[in-house]
């Protein structure tokens, strides 16, 4: 029984202290990245490029997602709301869902598989085979030349994706919405989008698109970073970048909408 | 001048380096011989400060390598050309960048004529075409990688070189190309190096002085033909099984 308990103690030391390094290894991460803001000239042609192609590359399944996410929400609002409920409520049901949850949340778990996954292997395998330590050795720092130029996209390029998201798939529950057996007409669905928007739901999927596009680019950068064990650690790393990043996405949803819309 | 005092290192539970003290003089090049994983490797990355380690000091030009700032280490590594196991080459680079990325000096970086230039004098000096500038790294060879390796952390016309298993894995031409450029730049361009090798034929080519790091310990050092008459029971073992694996792939000379 002592036996066990003090296998269980040891255990739980080292879950805690194993917890513990890795938030000082963030803290460090960041504190590298903060530090090579200087360096504007090496960071700044890279994040462009690094921008195109998150954007360019991540457009076809953005629309993909949310054309269908929009079709889907207005066949169900559709079929849920009969009898005395007036149809145009499709229209704001269409929308508000989708530009307060289901564009920002669903890009957002798409790009952490997408984005994250290729961040995380991308610099594991650079790590594994040395190429981190290569970069350091000549004295340039892999802070502006890798890290910041992957973060600064991400904040820039997913926040931009989710409005187009959210435009697509408006765009998408409106065509599905009017031209189904649903039979709402083009004011109703107008007039039900309006009904009940704040200027602030906007704002507020931008917002999410920001925080989403933080905990992906900076997760899977922390663990391409800091992987180690050749080729097994480069897949348990972007497992990791996925599994986290997708959780955190879940999380910052929720504490969002406890701070920002009912606080 | 490269001063290694009572260096300790250990990851986990196992000691990689129990107290290594060493002195490489200004133009001289020093050869770490030893077997697989005693450190050989952890020693070069802590010259540089890739590895941290927990006790003692590296001084490098009269600067403790641990105690220097950003900006201060990014200078020193300046003057420092690292040669890595297996090339390690940025594969989303062609060889060109790689080979511009060893320029330290901003200005050189820039000017892209320069760069050119010198990559392709890099390149020769490592017995490639200039032509090779084009390619990717993953339509090299393992042996051409490490060449180019060799090429980028030349580029800059550091000051010391460090080869991390320079020649393994290279066919016997090629690691005597490799052998006569450790030797060419030591002469010609005053280049202070230390070579970690399991090639120890390579090594009483090549080096002023031979050390053997065992046990986290350098238990020998010295110069070649002191070296091969040592009687330290390490050196001896070391020495007898290398030349029984050279006599049994019939490389013995």
């Amino acid at each position: 029984m002592s036996t066990l308990l003090s296998r269980v103690q040891r255990q739980t030391g080292r879950f805690v202290l194993d917890g513990l390094a890795s938030v000082g290894r963030f803290a460090d991460l960041l504190v590298e990245m903060a530090r090579g803001l200087v360096e504007w000239r090496v960071w700044l042609p890279r994040t462009f490029d690094e921008a195109w192609s998150i954007g360019v590359g991540s457009l076809f399944i953005v629309v993909l997602i949310s054309s269908f996410t929009g079709a889907v929400t207005a066949l169900q609002a559709g079929y849920q709301f009969t009898g005395n409920v007036p149809v145009y409520v499709v229209g704001s049901l269409v929308t508000e869902s989708v530009v307060l949850e289901l564009g920002p949340v669903l890009v957002g778990l798409i790009l952490a598989g997408r984005i994250g996954a290729r961040y995380a292997a991308e610099l594991g395998t650079m790590r594994v085979t040395e190429q981190i330590d290569a970069l350091e050795s000549l004295g340039r720092s892999p802070a502006s030349y890798l890290l910041l130029p992957r973060v600064l996209a991400c904040l820039l390029m997913i926040p931009m994706l989710v409005i187009f998201a959210d435009v697509i798939a408006v765009g998408a529950g409106w065509f599905i919405a009017s031209n189904s057996s649903i039979g709402i007409s083009n004011e109703d669905f107008t007039y039900g989008s309006r009904a009940y928007w704040h200027a602030f739901d906007g704002w507020y999927s931008v917002i999410k698109g920001f925080f989403f596009a933080a905990a992906i680019s900076l997760i899977s950068c922390y663990r391409g970073f800091t992987t180690r064990q050749g080729a097994e650690g480069v897949g348990r790393s972007t497992t990791g970048a996925v599994v986290t990043s997708s959780v955190l996405i879940l999380l910052l949803d929720t504490l969002l909408a406890k701070l920002l819309l009912v606080s | 001048m490269i001063e290694i005092r009572n260096v300790y290192k250990r990851f986990g539970s196992q000691v990689i380096l129990d107290g290594v003290t060493l002195t490489v003089q200004e133009g001289e090049t020093l050869a770490l011989l030893g077997p697989s994983g005693t450190g050989k490797s952890v020693l070069l990355k802590s010259i540089i400060g890739l590895i941290r380690p927990e006790r003692g000091e590296i001084v490098v030009d009269g600067q403790i390598v641990s105690r220097l700032k950003r900006q201060e280490l990014a200078r020193l590594r300046a003057k420092i050309g690292y040669v890595f196991q297996n090339g390690a080459l940025f594969d989303s680079m062609d060889v060109f960048e790689n080979i511009r990325l060893g320029l330290t000096n901003e200005k050189e970086f820039k000017d892209l004529d320069y760069a050119r230039k010198r990559a392709a004098e890099c390149l020769r000096l490592v017995n490639l075409n200039p032509d090779t500038m084009k390619k990717m790294p993953a339509e090299l060879s393992g042996g051409m990688r490490k060449r180019v390796g060799i090429a980028r952390a030349i580029a800059g016309k550091p000051k010391y070189v460090l080869y991390d298993e320079p020649t393994s894995g290279l066919d016997p031409v090629n690691a005597d190309i490799i052998d006569a450029l450790v030797k060419r730049l030591e002469g010609e361009l005053g280049v202070t190096s230390i070579t970690v090798t399991h090639d120890v034929r390579g090594a009483f080519r090549t080096a002023d002085r031979i050390a053997l790091l065992t046990h986290g310990k350098i238990v020998a050092i010295g110069p070649p033909e002191e070296f091969r008459e040592s009687q330290v029971p390490e050196v001896k073992e070391f020495l007898e099984r290398d030349f029984e694996t050279a006599s049994l792939n019939g490389t013995d000379k």
